[in-house]
């Protein structure tokens, strides 16, 4: 959070890795252990059985970046490692926003919102609803921003997820 | 096959070429050590399981092969960590087999269970968990390949007791599976032209080498380049015995106890080619002050080395040895800038830095002591280290002129590491004499091996640089506290280390002059049986040259009154 308000650029690394025990706690530990400041982390499987992609979205100067691509490289349960150009990639988040709706001024504010930023309202309860978001991170965060107007009870937050477009002719 | 998992490590280890385990059995690994009963594996029990996985890294460190140590589960496991932090520090290859409680108990905080894969992730390349007695031969062929492969580190098999015991069909022929994540060994063509052409026109070159130069036996090339293109060589500590230290091109070993003439110098050069060294703090003083104005060529088998503390000009992701032949290719045929100007100023810093040295030859003095071992000892003979100024000593003083002839824990900065490590290298090497250059604090970490080394009969010769202290700790007390000595004093003759020599069966000796030392050391060697050499030596013996911490190299002194000055 700091390297972000420090205004450091943003990155994207996507890096698939063999489904084996413990790579999530060896790729966690790097990330400790080298001190690596990062905004999110997201992991799932691929088309591929026993081989997932994990994606790392930080702020920070070209030479951190590097080393966090290198020492990524080295684990050996580590196949790939990209990064990706935020210009050329497609990055989504998901978000959950459980919000403080006592009545309906505040739920038809709420439904105005939720359309302009395209979520969806998933749950309903007489003061409380939960909506869904989907966009980049960048988008959540300012959809998150508007939320706070009614009080945000709980939130939940995928992290970033990617992939790259496909070259165009 | 139909064997039990037990039998299936043992044999699979037998197919790898194991010749020794180091180890300590206990009640989670029983039935691997049931199964070694059978086996050809020598098995040398060790004192305490740090001394396993030391004596493991000695042995891999002087034989350039995997070296295999053995534990059972909990504390076992446990004890073994320092010696597993210490070759990962040092990129040494080691296997650490450590039994663990049956599946079904795992998690539930058993008797004796530890999470031994998870305390050991950070000093390991990798760890398996074997969880199928059939997997057995794949995991340890992969153990085995993890730990050399690239730049060689600590593997750990955690072996489940139900595991051992259960029978399966096992193919001991087992491949593994070709890895995705290939590494690079042969360098760029782009920049080993580029390297050529910075070492061509260099004015002022020099070369650094590092551990990895050992590791990847590139001791032959490294010197045919610099014979080839008459460039000073320098080393760090880890990379001591990758150059031999008696070449006319040799000037001494960089870093806080460094020489003054290698320190002085390397802040002089304006090419700098470094091969094999991960630029610790302790070799290059402040990183923001090391080769600021040279040209910096760094080579290294692992990518992420380059940059991560110092930027190079010029990175090539290589192996050592295959860099310094394509880099030797490249060169061969053309013409160099000529050195000579700064060839005669390597030469005379060399001899104005060795004038400065006024004291009497025949003082039963570290340095003396030390010089003495070297004149006595064969040229392969092997020399390990406790931690400490014992260790700086030897690395000031003793001249090795073979690589894998000096092994020293550079990294981790383990006391405790020259007995065990000393073991395990005259396993490894059993026609070479080896000597520990220990101090009485370092030693008393692992005093206890003397009964494995009387017991297995692995004779080794310990000399003890004996000041009653913690001495580098009371010499920095001394330097950046005043003089307060707090917790450093540990009183001299407690214990009497030739009375405890001989209570474990082991010759020793207390020697009272350096004609005396030698005596007993030329005894020593023609030994069947380890021995103890007590040398009580000035508790006030400075570590000179000193780059204090956090500063250039230029700043090296070689005065002590220097460093009060400087206040620290």
């Amino acid at each position: 959070m700091e390297a972000r308000r420090m205004k450091k650029p943003f990155h994207v690394i996507s890096f698939i890795v063999e489904n084996k025990p413990g790579v999530l706690f060896r790729v966690a530990w790097l990330i400790r252990r080298r001190n690596f400041n990062i905004e999110s982390i997201s992991v799932g499987p691929t088309e591929n059985p026993g081989i997932s992609r994990m994606t790392i979205t930080l702020y920070g100067d070209e030479p951190v970046v590097e080393q966090v691509i290198k020492q990524l490289r080295k684990l050996v349960d580590v196949v790939k490692v990209s990064r990706l150009d935020p210009d050329n990639t497609v990055i989504r988040e998901m978000a959950l926003v459980k919000v403080h709706v006592p009545d309906p001024a505040a739920r038809a504010d709420l439904d105005y919102y939720v359309r302009a930023f395209r979520g969806r309202i998933v749950d309903l309860s007489p003061d409380a609803a939960i909506v869904e978001v989907t966009g980049t991170p960048q988008k959540v965060d300012a959809f998150i921003e508007l939320m706070r107007s009614f009080g945000i009870k709980e939130l939940a937050r995928t992290g970033a997820t990617a992939l790259p477009r496909s070259p165009k002719e | 096959m139909r064997l039990s998992g037990a039998k299936a490590l043992i044999k699979s280890l037998e197919n790898e070429g194991v010749k020794v385990i180091f180890g300590i059995p206990g009640g989670a690994i029983l039935p691997v050590y049931d199964a070694l009963h059978d086996s050809s594996i020598r098995h040398i029990l060790v004192r305490h399981e740090q001394c396993a996985a030391h004596a493991a890294d000695g042995y891999a460190r002087a034989s350039g092969r995997v070296g295999v140590c053995m534990a059972t589960s909990g504390p076992g496991a446990t004890n073994l960590v320092t010696g597993i932090a210490t070759a990962y520090m040092d990129s040494s290859p080691i296997v650490a087999i450590t039994g663990q409680v049956a599946r079904h108990m795992i998690g539930r905080d058993a008797f004796q269970e530890a999470d031994i894969i998870g305390i050991t992730t950070p000093i390991t390349k990798y760890s398996f968990q074997i969880q199928d007695a059939e997997d057995v031969p794949r995991v340890v062929k992969e153990a085995f390949y993890l730990a050399m492969e690239g730049r060689p580190a600590p593997v750990l098999i955690d072996f489940p007791v139900d595991v051992q015991r259960e029978e399966a069909e096992v193919d001991l022929e087992a491949e593994i599976p070709p890895r995705a994540n290939k590494l690079v060994k042969e360098p760029h063509p782009l920049q080993v032209k580029r390297a050529a052409e910075a070492l061509l026109n260099a004015e002022r070159p020099v070369m650094l080498a590092g551990g990895g130069v050992i590791i990847s036996n590139a001791s032959e090339e490294l010197r045919a380049l610099a014979e080839l293109l008459m460039i000073p060589v320098t080393i760090t500590l880890m990379g001591k015995g990758s150059f031999p230290e008696n070449h006319p091109l040799y000037i001494g070993r960089v870093g806080m106890h460094g020489s003054a003439a290698a320190n002085k110098l390397i802040m002089e050069a304006d090419v700098i080619f470094a091969i094999g060294t991960r630029f610790s703090d302790r070799s290059t003083g402040r990183f923001d002050t090391f080769a600021r104005d040279a040209t910096l060529i760094h080579v290294d088998i692992d990518a992420a080395e380059i940059g991560k503390n110092i930027k190079p000009d010029i990175p090539i992701v290589a192996d050592a040895k295959q860099a310094l032949k394509a880099i030797h290719d490249a060169v061969k045929d053309l013409s160099r800038k000529d050195t000579s100007t700064w060839l005669q100023r390597v030469k005379d810093v060399k001899e104005s830095i060795e004038k400065l040295d006024q004291r009497p030859a025949d003082e039963l003095s570290p340095k003396n002591v030390i010089r003495e071992i070297r004149r006595l000892l064969p040229a392969d003979g092997i020399v390990t280290t406790g931690v400490g100024r014992n260790q700086m000593w030897a690395a000031l003083y003793l001249e090795v002129y073979h690589p894998r002839t000096f092994i020293t824990s550079g990294g981790l900065g383990t006391m405790g590491f020259g007995l065990p490590a000393a073991l395990g290298a005259k396993v490894a090497k059993p026609n070479s004499i080896v000597v520990d250059i220990d101090g009485d604090g370092s030693f008393l970490m692992t005093e206890g091996e003397l009964a494995t080394s009387i017991v297995e009969e692995i004779p080794v010769i310990v000399v003890i640089m004996n000041d009653g202290w913690l001495g580098m700790v009371k010499y920095w007390q001394d330097l950046f506290y005043g003089g307060r000595y707090c917790a450093t004093c540990l009183r001299r003759g407690v214990p009497d280390f030739v009375k405890l020599a001989e209570a474990y069966g082991a010759n020793a000796a207390r020697p009272q002059s350096l004609q005396e030392f030698s005596r007993a050391f030329k005894e020593a060697m023609s030994s069947d049986r380890t021995t103890v050499i007590d040398v009580w030596i000035n508790p006030d013996e400075p570590v000179l040259p000193f780059a204090p911490p956090g500063r250039s190299l230029a700043e090296t002194i070689t005065d002590l009154r220097e460093v009060m000055r400087g206040g620290g």
